[in-house]
């Protein structure tokens, strides 16, 4: 027995039907560190801590907290055994306050008044100790994001969790929210907090972990000191192979204006208004990048531009203006006028997840007499197309039968991608485009948004991921509530600033 | 697509095991009030199947319920529940009346086809109504049909006794269609079968069977199947593709609403060769059930229609030659039909996918794992025990 651990894992292995989520992986964390796991999407981060949770069984192994043997048949198990979980979407009651949702299903009786108290005093010791400061009386709808996520992390603390296991955590904040983030996790650490980070991002790794694990395929690839390896080598575990980092590409020869937006506005269906006067210019060989924290515009800026929004102001395309208010406004005609969209939701929108690849492969140009007669649709047509777009972009496996949901998430990018860029658009609305997609892959999207860029199309991409908008973007323009905060040359700025642009902070005000 | 299991298991054998344990509590219900369950399925079976009266009855239930399930089937592929077949039917049957009554038909063979028209007409307009406040309103067609189910059986009745009667008549019905607007029954067709002059079983079963493969065409072969079926997968992504919501929710409800309208050829001119008061008899219910069964699949909701007509027909029969055998008994045995096939299908469905899983990794486990199989897993000879 090591009392020196918090956890350990031992041949922890889990199936999903067919699929090995989990195989054989053992771990060992040790008390009072902070504990990386990272992995590409679908590579058992995720099932592992579930099981740690007590949301699925494991099919064997054992478990081991703080040296003994413990069984997690559900998560009370878990917060009985002291382990707090923070998920990627907040399990928050949106109306409660801050100090109901604490002591929510942890109430000591019937009375709440007791209990509330309790929570006020350690909210106001922890706010003190680590920086944690939230209003105990705010309503949690009214808190920001990164608001939110302190409160998911007092849930844990107040039911004294040792271990406290954060899932993507830094997916929806702001850098600046980020930072913070990560001196509350190592002040908690100093305490003798033990911290289970999982993330995709490497950077984070890198900056924040004393030890990182690495999960290929259901498997534990690697375990070792942050300290002593790098970015490269994590990529390389994470992969199985060496991977690029950066995206090579010439400068941008921008030529005729294909994209000109002015003064649009979105009202979405709460009366909130999304969108409060953008104007912007794309130019053909050139892409524009949108950054900003996901929630502040970007997606409504994309489903109007798509078409499947409605709104007022001026949209162009190649010089004519386009209908965005009226019953012609709809994604067939924005198809028409030469735009392609590919979706941020790839599984809500941009494809149709029971359909097979060959029905996918003509979603949103159906109407094409290419693949249909007027009434029948042209089956044969549309799986000769899907094999030639499959073999193209590379999608695995080449079967054009498969139903959408049981491709990867990356290859179901490619899908859409190919169907999307193959159609030569003038104007390629790109949201999220490496998003639940593997490092392999992204080498592979990348590298199709320049080429397409350099064939002379103008791109507009949106991504939550910094690093990806500095990597593509020849210029970049922040957007923060709506509005546009500022725009950037990749060259001439640097990720603090584009920072303070995506908390809506400019130099005027700072 | 669901790769779990092959299809065969997925559309035969688990309607077939839900079936079975419907039947096996249906006989532990009929052992409880003191009967013997085997005979009670012995009569079941035999008095569905057993004879070509029996199946003359069977058969012409099964095509009311091929309409009905068809029309739920439809409307399901674009995600929307129409509870509203019952009316929708009613109001073909007015339609089919209206058709019949009104000129001189010279033959059957012109009658039935205008009388196809006049009983989707009617019907798809009924439907039209709830869709039209669904896209407009936000209305909920689940709440709506149903009422208009109420509305419809009510304007049934005001039509029937104040406008459509024979004058003189006493019963609420219009009077019986000349003989060029009657169908002949299956006696008239197959008489070297042996069914008796007064089988309800008639040509409307072909046009069900047609019904049946129009339907098959529709969903799995048109651009209007292939936009309803997208709309009903993922109502974001069909607005991505410039599906209108509007659109789709409007056909897709006319056309179930028309196939619901269809079931009238066979009850109204095929049956009564009149219209009477109810004319579709719990009909427009009944094919939820065959919907849910079918799983949507004009060949599966065939399957369903027929199971479902042999029940009502064996199920009268059962009322007949038992003793304490209640027509309440027989919607008991019905309804657990409906709570095995349709409501507790996952419970069988989860273990047999589950069986199916494990077989599938167990010829695997054998095989080495060379590097000509890249995508076998060299732990999966583990798992096995």
């Amino acid at each position: 027995m090591d009392e020196t651990l918090a956890i350990e894992l031992r041949g922890i292995s889990k199936a999903f039907g067919p699929v090995q989520a989990n195989k054989d992986i053992s771990i060992q964390v040790k008390r009072g560190t902070i504990h990386g796991i990272i992995g590409e999407n679908g590579a058992g981060k995720s099932t592992l801590m579930s099981i740690l949770y007590g949301f699925y069984r494991a099919d064997s192994g054992e478990v081991f907290i703080g040296g003994k043997k413990t069984e997690i048949p559900d998560s009370q198990a878990a917060i009985d055994a002291g382990i707090g979980m923070v998920f990627q979407h907040f399990k928050l009651v949106e109306n409660f306050t801050v100090l109901e949702n604490v002591i929510l299903g942890a109430e000591d009786g019937r009375l709440l008044k007791p209990s509330l108290a309790k929570a006020r005093k350690l909210l106001k010791k922890l706010a003190d100790d680590y920086e944690m400061d939230v209003d105990p009386d705010a309503i949690i709808e009214d808190l920001g994001v990164g608001q939110q996520q302190r409160v998911e992390i007092l849930k844990a603390l107040y039911r004294e969790a040792d271990i406290l296991i954060l899932d993507e955590p830094t997916g929806v904040l702001t850098p600046a929210e980020a930072d913070h983030l990560f001196r509350i996790l190592k002040g908690l650490r100093d305490e003798g907090k033990t911290i289970i980070l999982i993330t995709h991002k490497l950077r984070e790794i890198m900056e924040i972990t004393d030890t990182v694990s690495v999960m290929r395929r259901g498997e534990m690839t690697a375990t070792v000191k942050t300290a002593e390896t790098s970015p490269e080598q994590l990529a390389e575990l994470m992969v199985g192979r060496k991977v690029l980092l950066r995206v090579d590409k010439t400068p941008a020869t921008p030529g005729a204006v294909v994209l000109e937006v002015e003064n649009l506005r979105v009202v979405d269906d709460r009366n909130v208004e999304r969108l409060r006067g953008i104007d912007l210019t794309i130019r053909a060989g050139e892409v524009l990048g949108i950054a900003g924290v996901s929630g502040n515009g970007q997606s409504e800026l994309l489903e109007i531009l798509g078409g499947y929004a409605k709104g007022t102001g001026v949209i162009r395309v190649n010089g004519q203006q386009i209908d965005i208010t009226g019953s012609a406004s709809d994604a067939r005609t924005r198809r028409a006028r030469g735009i392609a969209h590919v979706p941020e939701d790839r599984q809500r929108e941009g494809l149709i997840m029971d359909y097979r690849a060959w029905e996918n492969i003509g979603f949103g140009y159906h109407d094409d007499p290419k693949f249909n007669s007027g009434l029948l649709m042209h089956n044969s047509a549309l799986k000769t197309d899907c094999v030639d777009k499959m073999e193209r972009f590379d999608v695995r496996p080449p079967d054009p039968n498969l139903a959408a949901k049981n491709f990867s998430g990356g290859n179901q990018q490619k899908i859409v991608l190919a169907r999307e860029i193959e159609r030569n658009p003038d104007l390629l609305l790109i949201g999220q485009p490496t998003r639940g997609v593997d490092i392999g892959a992204i080498e592979f999207i990348h590298q199709q948004i320049v080429a397409l860029r350099d064939q002379g199309k103008a791109i507009l991409l949106v991504s939550v991921e910094l690093d990806e908008i500095m990597a593509l973007s020849d210029r970049i323009a922040v957007m923060f509530d709506g509005r546009i905060m500022g725009e950037r040359l990749p060259s001439e700025t640097n990720q603090g600033e584009l920072g303070l642009l995506m908390a809506g902070i400019t130099e005027d005000a700072a | 697509m669901n790769d779990a299991m092959p299809k065969w298991a997925d559309i035969v054998l688990i309607p077939l095991i839900n079936l079975a344990l419907a039947l096996f509590v249906s006989g532990l219900v009929v052992a409880l009030i003191g009967k013997n369950p085997f005979e009670a399925l012995y009569i079941l079976v035999n008095g569905s199947v057993g004879s070509a009266y029996g199946w003359g009855y069977t058969l012409f239930y099964a095509t009311n319920f091929i309409f009905t399930g068809l029309s739920v089937a439809v409307a399901f592929h674009a995600r929307l529940f129409n509870i509203g077949g019952e009316g929708q039917a009613a109001l073909g049957g007015l339609g089919v009346a209206l058709v019949a009554l009104s000129i001189d038909w010279p033959h059957w063979a012109l009658a039935l086809p205008a009388a196809v028209i006049g009983g989707m007409i009617f019907g798809a307009l009924w439907a039209a109504v709830p869709a039209y406040l669904q896209v407009r309103r936000g209305s909920h067609i689940v709440i709506t049909t149903i009422m208009f189910n109420y509305i419809a059986a009510a304007l049934m009745v005001y039509l029937l006794a104040n406008v459509l009667k024979v004058p003189g008549s006493a019963s609420p019905e219009t009077a019986r269609f000349i003989e060029g607007a009657r169908l002949p029954n299956a006696a008239d067709i197959l008489p070297w079968v042996g069914f008796s002059r007064s089988t309800p079983l008639n040509v409307s079963f072909l046009v069900a069977v047609l019904a049946c493969i129009g339907v098959y065409f529709l969903i799995w072969r048109t651009r209007l199947g292939y936009e309803i079926r997208a709309f009903g997968h993922s109502e974001p992504a069909a607005l991505y593709a410039g599906i209108s919501p509007v659109r789709i929710t409007m056909l897709a409800m006319l056309i179930s609403g028309g196939l619901s309208g269809l079931m009238a050829i066979n009850a109204v001119m095929g049956e009564a060769e009149r219209l009477v008061l109810d004319p579709v008899q719990g009909a427009g219910f009944v094919g939820i059930a065959v919907a849910l069964m079918g799983r949507s699949h004009p060949l599966g909701v065939f399957i369903a229609a027929l199971l479902f007509g042999a029940l009502y027909q064996g199920g009268a029969e059962l009322t007949f030659e038992m003793n304490g055998m209640t027509r309440e008994m027989i919607l008991v045995i019905q309804a657990l039909v409906i709570l095995f096939t349709g409501a507790l299908d996952n419970m069988v469905r989860s273990p047999v996918e589950r069986m199916f899983l494990s077989r599938r990794r167990q010829p695997e486990a054998p095989l080495p794992t060379t590097p000509l199989q890249p995508g076998g897993h060299p732990d999966d000879a583990k798992i096995e025990p």
